[in-house]
């Protein structure tokens, strides 16, 4: 039981890392970044890369798949994504949904479409029992990795600098423009560190979710009940729907297995009917 | 007047006689490969392929007299596409006989296509009982579940092994194996504690592995779509089944030859049944994987060796028919064939056009430094148990 809420917990973190960064992007830059998934691969496949062609180990391989992710999309963002901010949302859910079957053809074509596997460490296999709880030692890295990547993440939205002049250039770009805020550069970084922390969750997730081209499509919905059910004004919101969504699948898969996928979705439209704007989004927000 | 107008008639329709005599003798015999060679299902399609040029490569590409060409056509293992691919394979290409088909869905959607257009299917992968039943024009030389599914669970009620619990993934091909293990392992005095079925898209098995822990049978019975095998032993790995004295047993598509060496010692000990390993000891078969693994960079497995036979079945068959081929015609000249191959005697069953061979039961053992199925125990010419039984 407990053992199954541990379970529930990581798988839930997991998904938290994978779908902040659309969070981010879609509640505060306003852009429907289908193609979140889709860097969140990049990163996987960073991981799998370095490892098994170049021998690079585990942890060091995670900063380099963040950072290549974050450069790739700060690259996209100042070539392709920019000049769709002012269109409507149409026009960007079949632009970044274009980016994701280009993305999953092109993997398949220079990768392969098979399976990736990588091997963690040894001290992070197996598991170990604490007071009638199996623990999973790979799980609850997961967990630890993550728990710190939100405090961090929290503390850069509310307390600096930037996160101030992020929220400004959000809620007015024309009036922050005027009092000295680069809002193309807050941008850009915004764009780069959401698309980094899909990389790394990609790159986290390799070992226990698996890694393939189809993965952007995979996962798709995942991220986007995570973000519409959380809301994307703040970083708790997602994080208690990534938590909520993890442990009701496994405990939904573990003890009525028949039901499958079903209890996911009939919980996000339980939770979306009761609160359409999401479970901590404000009301009015766009 | 009258001569010459007889001429004027009589011409054309010579020419146009000796023109279709010409061009039946010059066209090729089209063989239409439809499988996914990208996508989840995408190592069974590179394993056909494979299969499929090596058999054309040791035996020519003439047979009677007419060219072979292979037409190889990705699905993506989605029956829509399946499905489009045939019609334009039988429509604009006019092929002669279609093949292939990684997943039951796919041959599924496709029967009536061969079915309307009396084009023999010749099911290369593909392992649900009930295929075969589909269109009398489907000819299958690669297995059913049923067989592997009935000898795992006559082997393991004979060896100590009494409660088990049954983990398949929840698709036609799982559910036969679910069913047929369990009746005769039920046959053989053994119990099933649980049975679960994880959806086909399932991300993660944590779940259905931690509920296997907790019934704490002898054994867990597994059935998964070929290349889903090493991210399973890895997390039954993780979760410390292996140590806790629960052993794994299931068909052959877990500890599938193309990947078990990436699996690690995990899957060392790991039992199951199927018709083929890469490992089995037979001259044929020490001749094909040689070959194989020269041309390709990766072992053959249980799809490869159907993909070579089913070329052996169509090439034979347009033998008998001395070049001419023809639906029917074919389709007669497949049921019945028996021969050696790489996995051992096969028979095509003219009654129900399935595949009858022999059924293993193989243990993983490290051998010169490599990850084998080890075959130790053989059930001889199985009958597909799944039309023995119902209708």
């Amino acid at each position: 039981m407990l053992t199954l809420l541990f379970d529930g917990i990581a798988y839930g973190m997991l998904l938290f890392v994978l779908s902040v960064g659309l969070a981010v992007t879609m509640g505060l830059m306003n852009f429907i970044n289908l193609a979140h998934g889709a860097f969140a691969m990049a990163g996987g496949y960073t991981t799998v890369l370095l490892m098994n062609r170049l021998g690079v180990p585990f942890l060091a391989t995670l900063p380099l798949a963040f950072l290549f992710t974050a450069l790739l999309g700060a690259a996209f963002e100042r070539t392709l994504y920019r000049p769709m901010y002012n269109r409507p949302h149409l026009d960007q859910v079949l632009f970044s949904i274009g980016l994701v079957f280009m993305a999953v053809t092109g993997v398949d074509y220079i990768i392969g479409s098979q399976q990736q596997m990588i091997s963690v460490p040894s001290w992070l296999q197996g598991r170990f029992d604490l007071a009638d709880v199996g623990i999973g030692k790979y799980r609850l890295f997961i967990i630890i990795v993550c728990g710190l990547l939100t405090v961090a993440l929290q503390m850069i939205l509310s307390r600096t600098r930037f996160g101030s002049r992020l929220r400004a250039a959000v809620d007015d770009p024309r009036v922050a423009q005027g009092l000295g805020i680069n809002v193309n550069q807050v941008f850009l970084l915004t764009f780069a560190v959401g698309s980094g922390l899909a990389g790394l969750g990609g790159a986290l997730g390799a070992e226990v979710l698996g890694l393939e081209p189809i993965f952007p499509l995979k996962f798709m919905v995942y991220f986007l009940i995570v973000v519409s059910v959380g809301g994307t004004t703040t970083i708790t919101g997602p994080l208690l729907a990534a938590l909520l969504l993890g442990i009701a699948d496994v405990f939904g898969k573990y003890y009525a297995p028949k039901l499958g996928a079903f209890i996911v979705y009939a919980l996000m439209i339980a939770i979306l009917t009761w609160r359409p704007q999401g479970l901590f989004g404000q009301k009015g927000s766009k | 007047m009258q001569k010459r107008q007889l001429l004027k008639a009589i011409f054309p329709l010579a020419l146009a006689l000796s023109g279709s005599q010409a061009l039946a003798q010059a066209a090729p015999f089209k063989i239409g490969f439809i499988l996914p060679m990208t996508g989840q299902s995408a190592s069974t399609g590179r394993q056909i392929e494979a299969a499929a040029k090596l058999y054309m490569a040791q035996n020519g590409s003439t047979v009677a007299g007419r060219k072979i060409a292979l037409i190889i056509k990705d699905d993506a293992g989605v029956a829509d596409s399946t499905r489009r691919i045939a019609q334009e394979l039988v429509v604009n290409d006019k092929v002669d006989v279609l093949a292939g088909f990684g997943l039951t869905p796919l041959a599924m959607a496709t029967a009536p296509i061969a079915t309307q257009s009396k084009t023999p299917m010749v099911v290369t992968a593909a392992a649900t009982s009930v295929i075969t039943t589909a269109s009398p024009y489907i000819v299958r030389t690669s297995f059913t579940l049923p067989q592997a599914a009935v000898a795992m669970g006559e082997w393991a009620g004979k060896n100590k092994i009494k409660k088990v619990v049954t983990l398949v993934t929840d698709y036609a091909p799982g559910i036969d194996a679910e069913k047929f293990f369990k009746s005769q392992f039920q046959l053989n005095g053994g119990e099933i504690v649980a049975e679960i079925r994880s959806p086909l898209r399932s991300p993660d098995f944590a779940p259905f592995l931690q509920k296997v822990r907790d019934a704490k049978p002898d054994a867990v019975f597994v059935f998964l779509p070929s290349g889903q095998g090493a991210a399973f032993m890895k997390q039954f790995a993780e979760r410390g089944l292996d140590k806790s004295g629960i052993k794994l047993i299931g068909t052959g598509d877990i500890t599938d030859d193309d990947q078990l060496n990436d699996m690690g010692d995990v899957a060392l000990g790991v039992v199951t049944a199927q018709h083929y390993s890469a490992s089995h000891n037979s001259p044929t078969n020490k001749k094909f994987v040689q070959a194989f693994e020269a041309a390709n960079k990766f072992r053959p497995n249980f799809m490869a060796v159907a993909g070579y036979d089913g070329m052996r079945v169509i090439y034979k068959a347009l033998e008998a028919t001395k070049g001419k081929g023809g639906g029917d015609a074919l389709l007669e000249a497949m049921k019945g064939q028996v021969f050696e191959s790489p996995r051992g005697q096969v028979m095509i069953d003219a009654q129900t056009r399935d595949v009858v061979h022999d059924i293993y039961i193989r243990k993983v053992e490290r051998v010169n430094g490599q990850l084998w199925n080890q075959e130790f125990d053989v059930q001889k010419a199985v009958k597909d148990p799944g039309k023995l039984g119902a209708k």
